[in-house]
């Protein structure tokens, strides 16, 4: 067993470990507060967008005429990789990872990646994937500027001819305790569907194809921001449920540890008693 | 009557049955009532009017964006809207005048300016500045 000094500087230790992890895991619960406030708040714009962009397409005779539709056999594609910049968030960013890898062993050919946020950055240099670009320093908030220009590097390389395909590879926000790793097409956009009986006889101003140009970089801008707030948002989640259950855990050790010190404790006292007793004995002799 | 959305990709602006609208599209301004066609707009920077059920008139800016209409609906999807109380007159202001120093000294031949970017910056402030002198006098 232990010594009575070892054990203690034992307790002292998780004691003070806990409070780091609870603390963390209060810090990250405000953060998931906002951060899926922000999810919610993008929902019903979003939403929007995608109809009008299907009644434009029901309502628009003819092709559609639009650079981010056009369809191109696949030489190079462009994988977006949105991990996290901080550790200490369970499996959220192993799990990233691997479905990026899963992708990456599946798809052979000419690959580029982008990484947002320095986890996944550091794991792909270290293997020597060619990074396109590096996003970091988000501090877990949505930054529209750096969304915008996030948008406005893989579109413009899309449009260039200098990449086909784009991937994007994310985290998608249910619930304060659910996510989903998803992989998505980011470009070219799939045409869209018509859904339900549109009246044909829009009018448009100015035509189509102008509004098709007014309208898909906010389109694709949009897409990138509800793919960054919801990654931060399942990331902040993750993170408080792996600090929640270290500090569970840390409380678990506290006691067992606590009950080695009380045996250790008394197991001493009765060793001195034993010892005072029989030298009395000794001494009566 | 027939209902309105204004939404942004930060929130909900404004949501419920109105009578009237009136809207800056690409060609010029729409007025829009019950039953009118389907529809679907470019918006540039301009003054969206409408009145809701309770005849009370709303004014507000709107920067680059979308208006729909169809089955007695009207969307607009706008980068940014401002009530028009709500507009910051001294941030416009200096918006305006920052923006127009840029393009001054873009015409003196600095050449790391970005054009478009800065044109529509001044439209926007100017946009504000107008609905505000309407609204205020």
């Amino acid at each position: 067993m232990a010594t009575l000094r070892a054990v203690k500087k034992r307790i002292r230790t998780v004691r003070s470990t806990r409070r780091i992890t609870k603390a963390m895991e209060m810090v990250a619960a405000a953060k998931l507060r906002r951060a899926q406030q922000r999810v919610e708040q993008a929902k019903p714009y979003a939403h929007k967008l995608d109809e009008m962009l299907s009644h434009l397409a029901a309502g628009a005779v003819g092709e559609i005429s639009h650079p981010y539709f056009e369809e191109r056999p696949v030489k190079k594609t462009t994988l977006v990789v949105v991990t996290s910049d901080r550790g200490l968030a369970g499996s959220f960013n192993a799990n990233v990872i691997r479905k990026a890898d899963q992708w990456l062993a599946q798809h052979q050919g000419d690959v580029e990646i982008v990484t947002i946020g320095k986890r996944g950055n550091d794991y792909y240099k270290r293997r020597r994937w060619p990074i396109l670009q590096f996003f970091g320093d988000w501090g877990g908030v949505i930054n529209y500027d750096k969304a915008r220009q996030i948008t406005s590097l893989l579109t413009g390389r899309f449009v260039d001819g200098n990449t086909d395909r784009i991937v994007l590879i994310y985290t998608r926000f249910l619930s304060m305790v659910r996510y989903q790793i998803v992989t998505e097409q980011y470009l070219p956009v799939a045409k869209p569907q018509v859904t339900e009986e549109v009246a044909s006889e829009y009018i448009f101003e100015p035509s189509p194809e102008q509004i098709y140009a007014a309208l898909m970089p906010g389109y694709a801008t949009t897409k990138m921001v509800t793919a960054l707030t919801e990654s931060f948002a399942s990331e902040h989640g993750s993170r408080m449920i792996a600090m929640g259950a270290a500090t569970k855990n840390a409380g678990e050790m506290i006691n067992s540890l606590t009950l080695d010190y009380n045996k250790a404790r008394q197991a001493q006292i009765t060793k001195e008693l034993l010892e005072v007793v029989s030298g009395a004995e000794a001494l009566k002799g | 009557m027939f209902r309105l959305a204004i939404v942004t990709p930060e929130q909900i602006e404004y949501e419920g049955e109105v009578k009237s609208l009136t809207a800056p599209g690409s060609d010029g301004y729409l007025g829009i009532l019950s039953h009118h066609a389907p529809l679907i707009t470019a918006l540039k920077p301009g003054k969206i009017e409408f009145r809701d059920a309770a005849d009370t008139l709303h004014v507000l800016a709107v920067s680059d964006g979308f208006l729909e209409v169809s089955n007695n609906r009207a969307t607009i999807l706008a980068d940014a809207v401002e009530n028009c109380d709500d507009i910051d007159i001294e941030r416009a202001r200096s918006a305006y005048e920052r923006n127009k120093a840029r393009l001054i000294s873009a015409e003196r031949g600095e050449t790391d300016i970005d054009l478009p970017s800065v044109r529509a910056a001044i439209d926007r402030a100017a946009n504000r500045i107008r609905i505000y002198k309407d609204t205020h006098n």
